[in-house]
């Protein structure tokens, strides 16, 4: 007797049959939707774009309410409603990095990395001049921010996680909170308490501080969610072994969560880097170099931005602040991707 | 016998059994919990000190601070404050207003978007599509600002037209004067689309925290994607959602760099999304700080302390309808 083996099927899957149909539809649909755009009063990409949504989901469903039944009909449109929606969530990202790319592109010359603002005006042409200052004075404010909030951030997250004591819940709470405190507060915080009664001066230490505020609960909660992912084991091995608490936390768990940690700080820069308001209030502001954050106003990329955009009006002055938009967002794209990098690699 | 002997005199003392930590263990808890004291250490100092610079205009103007739409600081010859009156309503309401659009227009969409992502989208695509949304979150709201300005304002400008001219009937789409440039409407859309990154994350992470068994046993009962959705996955995350949005409300609310790129910011209260004027309480404190003296600084403080006391207060409600729903489903 010659037993057959049946071969694996899968009757749930697309056939392409029904891919084909589906195509179809939607190509019909974009049809139908530029003759509605050319007969009627719809105008333009916008126009065009509305139709072809409408009228594709609507054949869609059609065709599902023909072949199945109304369930699997009302089904279809939600698929197409979701689809819809990630399509308008992409669109503003991808125009934004285009936009930043093609007009940023413009504004980037090599001198801009050896020259500051200090014998250039905005509205010069692009060559003179450069945002040295400003890299500069970025670098050495968020620097100052890290050493900070480092601190701070990896011992909130260390008392939710180790300590776990009874204010663990609140002082959550309490994180939560601050990392919804508007950037604008922070930058008057600054100002109330040292600024005016203290120091009378705007200086780059100041910028740090007020953008530490900003930085210590996003760094907070990435680390508090790092040392959540080492195992429960390793602190238990650590204690069994006669460790100290103390010992255990920073002979085992601390370095376990290394490159969790240090995500918690890239994702900590990237959420400062590009902060504005309390820049502008707090930090000065300078077209020149200045190396020393606790003497002096300071310059930013975000301030040489906001300058050259709001103070300029000519086509130097947009191509200058683009161009500067294209750094401050080539270094949130490598801060970021660094971060996905290791915390991908999970715990070692 | 000698063994024994031996024995006996090797046997330490027994050690004193405690459970009282050792004083490294003391020092390190001590530390931690002193730092883990610090954001309400923090909070509490914004607070107090914002309260300390604004006592003198929030004592003047009492309650009007928030009720009155007047600010006005009035100099005589000598350049000597003769008069003012500081009173926040209006930029108040462009603050709700604009955070509202920002709402209306960018939740719906987050939440599809979460959807998609959850229960659609599948392997590298959803990998790629979570990481660009992920970073588009981390953008500085500087970007959104000038992208908003340059770019959106063209097409946002088409839709108000096209909103004044078939709905213009309801008072809030009504125009005093054609000006569409600039409005509190193509503000909210601006904030829409900063939010949207956020809401997406949290709506996403809710959604995945549905459990499996109910899904599939959802499946199994012939359900539909649909309705498997309505079923399990919207009772199981609706107030975790719902938190989600009012996070954003929260972001959209003192949101200023953005808002003052792309807002004509006016002192006047504007009900009229449509037209071109208006503002809010951060892009207020951004435009007036520059020329303010001492006394406007103050009333400035008062308004950044409004401000911050708004937005805690959304973020505790979204906070609380975050954790409450979403560990539990029905």
């Amino acid at each position: 007797m010659q037993s057959t083996i049946p071969t694996p099927q899968t009757p749930w899957a697309t056939s392409i049959q029904q891919r084909l149909n589906t195509a179809g539809l939607i190509l019909l649909g974009a049809a139908l939707a530029g003759a509605a755009v050319k007969t009627t009063g719809l105008s333009g990409k916008l126009g065009f774009a509305v139709s072809f949504f409408l009228i594709a989901s609507l054949l869609i469903f059609i065709q599902q309410l023909r072949l199945r039944d109304l369930a699997a009909a009302k089904d279809s449109l939600l698929s197409s409603f979701a689809s819809l929606a990630i399509v308008l969530t992409l669109i503003p990202i991808l125009s934004i990095v285009g936009t930043v790319a093609v007009k940023g592109y413009k504004g980037i010359h090599f001198g801009m990395f050896t020259n500051d603002m200090t014998m250039a005006s905005v509205n010069d042409p692009v060559t003179a001049g450069g945002l040295l200052h400003a890299l500069v004075g970025t670098i050495i404010m968020v620097g100052v921010a890290l050493l900070i909030s480092f601190p701070i951030g990896l011992l909130t997250a260390l008392y939710l996680t180790e300590i776990r004591g009874n204010l663990a819940r609140p002082i959550k709470f309490l994180v939560q909170a601050m990392s919804g405190v508007p950037s604008i507060v922070a930058g008057l915080f600054i100002l109330s308490i040292l600024v005016i009664p203290v120091t009378q001066e705007l200086t780059g230490l100041m910028g740090s501080l007020a953008l530490s505020i900003l930085m210590i609960p996003t760094i907070a909660r990435t680390a508090e969610e790092m040392l959540l992912l080492i195992p429960n084991e390793l602190r238990e091995a650590g204690v069994a072994l006669g460790a100290t608490q103390w010992r255990t936390v920073s002979g085992v768990v601390v370095p376990a969560a290394k490159s969790g940690l240090v995500t918690a700080v890239i994702l900590g820069i990237a959420r400062i880097i590009g902060e504005t308001a309390p820049i502008l209030l707090v930090s000065g502001g300078a077209d020149a170099l200045n190396f020393n954050p606790a003497s002096g106003p300071m310059g930013s990329l975000p301030f040489y931005i906001w300058k050259a955009f709001l103070t300029g009006g000519t086509e130097e002055a947009y191509a200058r602040a683009w161009g500067g938009m294209l750094i401050l967002l080539i270094f949130i794209v490598v801060l970021f991707s660094l971060a996905r990098y290791l915390s991908g690699r999970k715990v070692a | 016998m000698t063994l024994m002997e031996n024995q006996s005199a090797g046997i330490p003392a027994p050690r004193e059994i405690t459970t009282k930590p050792r004083r490294s263990d003391q020092i390190f808890r001590a530390v931690v919990t002193l730092g883990g004291m610090s954001s309400l250490v923090i909070l509490g100092l914004i607070a107090l000190f914002l309260s300390i610079k604004g006592f003198n205009v929030l004592k003047v103007e009492q309650l009007s601070f928030i009720t009155e739409s007047k600010w006005e600081v009035l100099q005589d010859a000598e350049g000597k404050i003769a008069e003012s009156t500081f009173g926040l309503g209006a930029m108040l309401i462009g603050t709700f207003l604009s955070a509202f659009i920002a709402v209306i227009v960018g939740v719906p969409i987050a939440v599809l978007s979460a959807l998609y992502l959850t229960f659609y989208a599948r392997g590298p695509v959803k990998k790629f599509l979570v990481s660009l949304i992920d970073l588009m979150a981390a953008f500085p709201s500087l970007l959104f600002g000038f992208w908003g300005f340059i770019v959106l304002m063209g097409s946002a400008e088409y839709w108000a037209k096209l909103l004044n001219k078939y709905l213009g009937f309801i008072p809030i789409f009504d125009v005093p004067a054609p000006i569409f440039e600039r409005s509190p409407f193509i503000a909210g859309l601006v904030l829409a689309i900063m939010i949207i990154p956020i809401v997406t994350a949290i709506s996403r992470e809710i959604f995945d925290q549905t459990p499996l068994d109910r899904i599939q046993a959802a499946y199994a009962l012939g359900a539909s994607k649909l309705s498997m959705i309505r079923a399990v996955v919207i009772p199981y995350g609706r107030g975790g959602v719902v938190g989600g949005a009012m996070l954003g409300l929260g972001r959209a609310m003192g949101e200023t760099v953005a808002v003052y790129t792309v807002l004509n910011v006016v002192y006047q209260i504007n009900w009229q999304v449509l037209f071109g004027a208006g503002g809010n309480v951060a892009s207020l404190i951004l435009l007036k700080f520059g020329e303010a003296g001492p006394e406007e600084v103050d009333a400035l403080m008062a308004a950044g302390l409004v401000l911050f006391l708004l937005t805690l207060v959304v973020n505790a409600i979204s906070d609380i309808l975050i954790n409450t729903f979403g560990k539990k489903g029905r």
